[in-house]
């Protein structure tokens, strides 16, 4: 019986000693993996800032309205938060690589649904920035025009127009990422169709003078007395 | 070569049949079919009696005129001289018409011209604008004789201008001209000029004509390519300039992409010598008369361009701010404040904000075609300062205040190579 015991201490003692002799190597390599992988994302952090400064995108997002953004919330310049981005995500998947080579049951799986996610994640912020962008010019565009052709409210035209873009945009991005997919399109369709619809009934409602006038103005009698007025400026 | 992209077979033809010629005179239009006929008739009047031993066509180039323009020009060239009976030509005097591809383009046009002036090596060429309803067979004297007879290479017209005509002109485009390129041509954007077949065939060879700069604003370029490559450039007076003329866009905006967007434009390749402090290169005027300025009262809507001017400021805050100084801002919004009766635009703060919107066009702070649109509220402020202190004023008042402007711009250049490079 005391034999019996004392065998069976020792194979689970050398068995335990066989799997840290197994496990340990492979912590080694995990630990190899992860200190080389900061080192990889370090320098991917690094280089792709420096392009992103060359190719001035901290204008470009300043263009777009995100660097205003990032501000108010105290966060770093778009290029920097960016760049800080790809170290981590790198270096992430540097660790979950590092993880998997442990051989623990189930993370293989973790660390492919990862790595699968990551071209969802990076098309999902591209379709956010672009459309910060588009937002910002349209916005920018709508609110000149309507300034020089003295249309009334020029900025909540313009304010109108970045929100529509802006929710539009980040609809597509949530959709890209697959959160929410239906809530998503049927949330947009909703807040959409109201805009409109309330569009449609304020200017019905409330634009009768402003439609009477400007009738007038195109058809009536003033039409002349206002060409009249203009000076050609060459 | 050029031509071979944008001259049609038929047209190509027709040349060819033409041959070679001394004198081509281009004629732009699109639906203009209310003026062109007298136009025609003055420009044929003007070359069978001032130019009558020479060869010579009439190129007229159509954007897809809807009102019979094309027909009108064809007719009125083979029909006789209404007004002048006695005129017989010594030679054929050709008139061709054709429509250029890509729909109505100013410089599309003027690139027609340029390509046709060089295939038929012309050595004198001119451009009538068809709506100049005062156009006398004269004006094409006074604008071909400095190029076929003095060696001018560009010729551009003075005018007999009501003093409140032409705003952005005698406000911005001589001034600004002026003051960068050391040159003062009262008309930047010539609507009738003149040059020689050497500037033509550089011109024509240009990569600008498929581009937004050549599309639109074609002969802005033209003028300073000729000043930046060192051309002889010359004015002549011509006479009035009608208030029916509606060659010039009444659209500011419109207006403000031809001219000064252009400007800006051609600064990017020519800084390096526009900032150099050059010696004041007087243009030369070959019959030696100055601007004539109309006094005559008109109706002019004071009110709404200063209410225009006030609501630009107010909304257009958030792109002003990212043109101008913040100092420069604060000038305007404290101006827009004031009660109508004690607005003024100052010369040195309308110089300074159009400085301050050149160097942001340079640094390209947000879209070029935005930062133009944006001076559309100011140029209105601009022009209502300038409307209230000239009301009373004589044609000599009328010069000094344009002289004082152009000092002003003049003065301030500095402040733009500050800007230009950074420094500010």
């Amino acid at each position: 019986m005391w034999d019996k015991f004392v065998l069976e201490l020792t194979q689970a003692s050398h068995g335990i000693v066989e799997n840290i002799a197994r496990f340990l190597p492979r912590l080694l390599v995990m630990i190899v993996i992860v200190i080389i992988g900061w080192f990889i994302a370090w320098i991917f952090k690094v280089v792709l800032r420096s392009i992103l400064r060359l190719a001035k995108f901290d204008k470009l997002s300043q263009d777009a309205g995100a660097a205003q953004l990032l501000n108010r919330a105290a966060l770093p310049s778009s290029s920097e938060l960016l760049s800080r981005l790809v170290f981590w995500v790198a270096w992430i998947g540097f660790i979950l690589i590092g993880v998997s080579v442990l051989g623990i049951v189930g993370i293989e799986e973790h660390v492919a649904r990862f790595f699968g996610f990551l071209p969802q994640l990076f098309a999902s912020l591209f379709i956010l920035f672009f459309g910060l962008l588009a937002a910002s010019f349209f916005s920018r565009a709508a609110l000149l025009a309507a300034v020089n052709s003295d249309l009334p409210s020029p900025r909540l035209i313009s304010w109108t127009i970045r929100t529509l873009i802006i929710v539009f945009t980040i609809s597509m991005g949530l959709e890209e990422l697959g959160l929410g997919e239906h809530t998503v399109v049927v949330a947009f369709g909703i807040v959409f169709g109201a805009l409109m619809f309330g569009l449609a009934l304020a200017f019905g409602l409330g634009g009768q003078d402003l439609a009477r006038q400007f009738l007038q103005r195109r058809f009536g009698r003033h039409g002349k007395e206002e060409h009249e007025d203009e000076l050609s400026p060459l | 070569m050029a031509e071979e992209s944008i001259l049609s077979d038929d047209f190509l033809r027709e040349l060819m049949n033409v041959g070679e010629v001394d004198i081509l005179v281009g004629l732009p239009t699109y639906n203009d079919a209310r003026t062109v006929s007298h136009v025609v008739q003055a420009v044929r009047a003007g070359l069978l009696k001032y130019f009558p031993r020479q060869r010579a066509v009439i190129i007229n180039a159509d954007g897809g005129s809807k009102d019979s323009t094309q027909e009108i020009v064809r007719a009125s060239s083979i029909s006789d001289l209404q007004n002048a009976p006695n005129l017989h030509a010594l030679r054929t005097l050709h008139s061709i018409s054709t429509q250029y591809s890509g729909g109505h383009a100013p410089g599309a046009a003027l690139h027609t011209i340029l390509a046709a002036a060089e295939l038929l090596r012309a050595s004198t060429c001119a451009v009538v604008s068809p709506d100049s309803v005062n156009i006398e067979p004269e004006w094409i004297d006074r604008l071909l004789r400095p190029v076929a007879r003095d060696n001018f290479d560009l010729i551009t017209p003075i005018y007999r201008r009501h003093k409140f005509e032409g705003l952005l002109v005698s406000n911005l485009l001589y001034p600004i001209t002026r003051a960068l390129y050391c040159k003062p041509i009262r008309e930047p954007y010539p609507s009738e000029f003149s040059f020689s077949g050497r500037l033509a065939v550089q011109m024509a060879g240009l990569d600008i004509w498929q581009q937004e700069t050549g599309r639109i604003g074609g002969e802005t370029y033209l003028v300073v390519s000729a000043i930046t490559g060192g051309y002889q450039t010359g004015q002549v007076f011509l006479g009035p300039k009608s208030r029916t003329d509606q060659s010039a866009p009444a659209d500011i905006v419109k207006a403000l992409r031809q001219t000064v967007g252009i400007l800006f434009s051609t600064l990017e390749s020519n800084f390096p010598s526009c900032s150099a402090q050059g010696e004041m290169k007087i243009a030369s005027s070959p019959d030696g008369r100055p601007a004539e300025i109309d006094t005559e009262p008109i109706r002019v809507n004071r009110k709404r361009l200063h209410q225009m001017f006030v609501r630009g400021i107010v909304d257009l805050e958030p792109v002003l701010k990212t043109i101008l100084a913040a100092s420069t801002l604060a000038e305007l919004q404290r101006a827009a404040a004031l009660p109508e009766e004690n607005f003024r635009y100052t010369d040195e703060l309308w110089v300074r904000s159009v400085y301050e919107f050149a160097a942001s066009y340079h640094h390209s702070i947000i879209s070029r075609d935005h930062i133009v649109q944006a001076l559309a509220p100011l140029y209105r402020g601009k022009a209502y300062t300038f409307l209230t202190e000239n009301r009373e004023t004589s044609a000599q008042e009328v010069e000094v205040c344009v002289e004082q402007l152009c000092v002003k711009f003049e003065e301030l250049k500095p402040y733009l190579v500050e800007l230009w490079n950074g420094k500010k």
